[in-house]
């Protein structure tokens, strides 16, 4: 394949947003009837080097060449031209029209328009490569896996021959992605050069036919996918001899402190997010929470925490005196008002867990500003507060009234990690709280997460990284499209038993 | 290639040079088009325009309850505004509460004490005002109607209204005006502070803008506003009841707009008509937006505003120019105003043609 020209190559790609090196100095060949995954961790640079190829970010440095020609890509209509065409994660079509209509949407004919003629081209294409669709259906009542579809066949219509796919599969369901990807050989053995972005390893082995794994921003390797396993791609993808090392501290009497009892949960759309969930997290423990993403672990934590309305199903708090309190359809202020001390690092921190436009002391106010009876917010403990957490965490910001929206990620968890364990909680809820973050701030938070488990707080913890929820954790509930699979011990389970109950392939305990 | 890209903050010297330049480009366009127009020398106009604000004692004093009024209203949307509460009714708002003011001194004007007329002037002013916030706040509250469009609407409902008790309460019948309300007796005219007719007015809007930067910095109320304002889903996080702030805030925003109506109609215009707000309910969102909500900076926003609007009504009338005139010339000098806020947000980076960008890639 060497001798072959590349339909792209990218070399010495650079991306910074801020201080964060977002791509370093990557090369990539893309080729025509190939299908190349794009493989890494979370904010490893993938999205970032294709939004590059697809004219929405404009790169710091470095070439691009299409078909051996040198071009600019400063727009998406730019990447148009030279034929490339991508499939985000947030789909970009009008709700209100039909299938046909989004996709000859934004096209210039300068001689007139002729909506028949181009459903007829469009039909040509679907049969051609299989798409399942039906043109004049308005997108707003497709499902997911239509509207994807849709937006292929728009790439393809305006003649796109180097399709990119970001994480097409995350929305799907077994049966839609194995159509998917019917589709995509039939695209490859016409010709046309397709990337995959995924994290998902099972998926680079059944489509792709050679691997790119990206690390930290930089191409650390590429291999042939028929000739190499797994192991080999997730070493590649996190890195050399992974030692996690996260210390963990035996659990102390473990006290009940969370009973969930049927928890059943619909989205404000009517679908059903979690189904019949019991469990119980204890003090003094780690209840580590698995699933592919959407699996129900947002609403979980968020039924637990008062802001996600309950079907069915009962949420209790037990005090140390053993007495129980229903926390079931309380509000996060009625549920402090029990005085029960319930923190929670939810996943989106600057959209929920901080104001991204306040100071470092006007966030630590969120919890405490009804404080007191004067009607004047008291801003002294919160600045001392502040000043302690950027002490304690060393937060790197300028000061404590700098607006955390400029203060990098794992600065701003910082923050967020540091007011909701001031509190002293008894319960800690933390959603995805390393993501994004480089390791040393990983760590801290690990290391956080103990003290506050050892202090005898019942800490509920929602991974994506199944390393770090085995080697953290001391028990881990597994979750498969909102439905328990199982709850095992973080020390005597493995990898790829988690792993099988995620997908509920032969896990076993499958319902 | 332009670029266009947003600056990380701007030193307070600096942005305050690009407003003042904004406004010294603005008033050399206005000279020339003035020239180019009319014929008339530029620094005669210039100096008719200062004239207009501060010619004569007299003036000056309009000037000042005219930027009074304004500010009373600007302050008034505050609240809602920070809240992204794109309350847009102000103008229903103060209508209301003159209203209210013209109905007590009609109906009460020689039937009670002059102390208690006035207080009931200014509650039921302020009652008015509050209701006529209140019930788009509700809807937005219990079913997320789209409160742009609620105020909007509710504006041409207080001017219907208006216009209804003025033919009710017409003096003489079928003239279709109200005329001086107890001329004779000054009946709820609100007091005057020794021979200044104004005083009272900026006096009480002063207190109000202390009040209100006070409150929207350094209360419990004012950082709930500033958090629902900021995301709905922190305060809901936070256990914030986002209803019900919702609602206060706009009770406080509708209030205060009644009580301006109060001040127009008991402080200085001692009548009513349909178009006493004359359009501050819309020109005070300018003056909060321009002063990016700072009390304190919406005196200068609205002095702005008013000395403008003076300035170039009084070219028109010297100069015997149409009221369009006047009009062009405060357009240009907003579109300057508004312009340099843009400068100050964003950086704009002139790249040469994109050849140079890659050669200093390879």
């Amino acid at each position: 394949m060497a001798e072959k020209q590349p339909a792209v190559r990218m070399r010495h790609i650079s991306k910074s947003f801020g201080q964060v090196k977002a791509n370093h100095d990557v090369d990539l060949d893309i080729y025509g009837g190939e299908i190349l995954a794009l493989l890494g961790e979370n904010g490893s640079g993938k999205t970032t080097l294709m939004n590059m190829l697809s004219g929405i970010y404009f790169p710091d440095a470095g070439s691009i060449e299409i078909q051996g020609k040198p071009v600019t890509i400063a727009s998406p209509k730019d990447a148009f031209e030279h034929g490339i065409g991508m499939v985000h994660q947030h789909f970009r079509l009008v709700n209100v029209f039909s299938a046909t209509e989004n996709i000859v949407l934004g096209l210039d004919e300068s001689e007139g328009f002729d909506l028949k003629a181009a459903a007829e081209k469009i039909h040509a294409i679907c049969e051609a490569y299989g798409f399942d669709v039906d043109l004049n259906q308005k997108v707003y009542e497709m499902s997911v896996s239509q509207k994807q579809t849709v937006e292929i066949v728009k790439l393809i219509y305006r003649g796109a021959d180097i399709l990119i796919l970001d994480e097409p599969t995350a929305v799907l369901t077994p049966q839609e992605t194995e159509k998917l990807f019917a589709v995509l050989r039939n695209m490859r053995n016409d010709g046309k050069a397709i990337v995959i972005i995924t994290h998902k390893l099972h998926e680079v082995q059944e489509i792709s036919d050679r691997v790119v794994v990206l690390r930290k921003g930089e191409n650390v390797g590429e291999m042939i996918t028929a000739e190499s396993t797994t192991q080999q791609m997730t070493n590649m993808m996190v890195g050399h001899q992974v030692t996690l090392n996260i210390e963990r501290p035996t659990p102390v009497d473990p006290v009940e402190r969370i009973r969930v009892k049927g928890l059943t949960v619909r989205d404000d759309e009517g679908v059903l997010k979690l189904d019949d969930v019991s469990f119980s997290a204890f003090g003094g423990e780690v209840l580590g929470i698995a699933g592919v993403s959407n699996s129900g672990q947002k609403e979980l934590l968020e039924a637990i925490a008062g802001l996600q309305g309950v079907e069915s199903g009962s949420i209790q708090y037990v005090g140390d005196d053993g007495q129980v309190q229903e926390l079931t359809g309380k509000d996060p202020y009625q549920i402090s008002s029990m005085g029960v001390a319930l923190s929670f690092v939810p996943e989106d921190r600057l959209g929920m867990g901080l104001v991204g436009s306040m100071s470092i002391t006007d966030n630590m106010l969120l919890r405490s500003f009804r404080d007191g009876k004067s009607i004047f917010a008291d801003r002294k403990a919160p600045r001392e507060l502040a000043e302690k957490v950027v002490g304690d965490l060393e937060v790197d910001t300028p000061g404590v009234d700098t607006p955390v929206r400029r203060l990098s990620g794992g600065n701003v968890q910082k923050v967020l990690v540091g007011r909701e364990i001031s509190s002293s909680p008894s319960v800690l809820l933390c959603a995805y709280a390393v993501r994004g973050l480089d390791v040393n701030s990983s760590y801290l938070i690990y290391d956080l997460i103990n003290k506050q488990k050892q202090s005898g707080v019942a800490v509920v913890y929602v991974g994506e990284d199944l390393d770090v929820l085995l080697e953290l954790c001391d028990k881990i509930l597994v979750l498969c499209s909102g439905k328990v699979s199982g709850i095992v011990d973080a020390r005597s389970t493995t990898k790829n038993k988690v792993g099988l109950m995620m997908t509920r392939l032969k896990g076993g305990e499958a319902a | 290639m332009i670029h266009i890209s947003k600056r990380k903050e701007m030193p307070l010297s600096q942005s305050m040079a690009i407003r003042g330049l904004s406004i010294v480009l603005a008033l050399v366009i206005c000279g020339v088009i003035t020239t180019i127009l009319t014929g008339l020398n530029p620094i005669d106009v210039y100096a008719t325009f200062f004239s207009g604000a501060f010619g004569s004692a007299r003036k000056i004093w309009i000037l000042l309850q005219e930027i009074a009024i304004l500010l009373c209203v600007s302050l008034a949307l505050t609240p809602a505004f920070k809240m992204k509460f794109w309350n847009l009714g102000g103008e229903g708002q103060v209508l209301m509460g003159a209203l209210a003011t013209a109905a007590c001194m009609i109906l009460l004007g020689d039937k009670i004490p002059n102390g208690l007329l006035i207080a009931c002037m200014v509650v039921s002013s302020i009652v008015a005002g509050a209701v006529w916030g209140l019930i788009p706040a509700l809807f937005k509250a219990k079913w997320n109607t789209n409160e742009t469009l609620f105020t909007l609407m509710m504006n041409y409902v207080a001017t219907q209204l208006v216009a209804y008790f003025i033919i009710v309460w017409e003096v003489p019948k079928g003239s279709g005006k109200i005329g001086i309300i107890n001329q004779s007796t000054e009946a709820g005219w609100l007091p005057q502070i020794g021979d200044y007719k104004y005083l009272l007015n900026i006096i009480l809007v002063a207190i109000i803008t202390v009040l209100m930067y006070i409150y929207l910095k350094y209360t419990k109320h004012g950082y709930e506003i500033s958090v629902v304002g900021e995301s709905t889903n922190t305060a809901r996080y936070v256990g914030i009841n986002v209803p019900k702030v919702i609602i206060r805030t706009m009770l406080l925003s509708g209030a205060i707009c009644g009580f301006a109506g109060l001040l127009l109609v008991g402080g200085t215009d001692h009548t009513l008509t349909t178009t006493i707000a004359n359009g501050r309910g819309f020109t005070g969102v300018m003056v909060a937006w321009l002063a990016k909500f700072n009390p304190f900076s919406m005196i200068a926003s609205s002095f702005l505003l008013v000395f403008m609007e003076r300035g170039a009504s009084e070219i028109s009338t010297i100069y015997a120019l149409n009221q369009s005139f006047a009009d062009i010339l405060t357009g240009i000098i907003l579109f300057f105003i508004i312009g340099s806020e843009f400068f100050i947000t964003y950086k704009v980076n002139f790249t040469k043609k994109s050849e140079e960008v890659e050669k200093a890639d390879v």
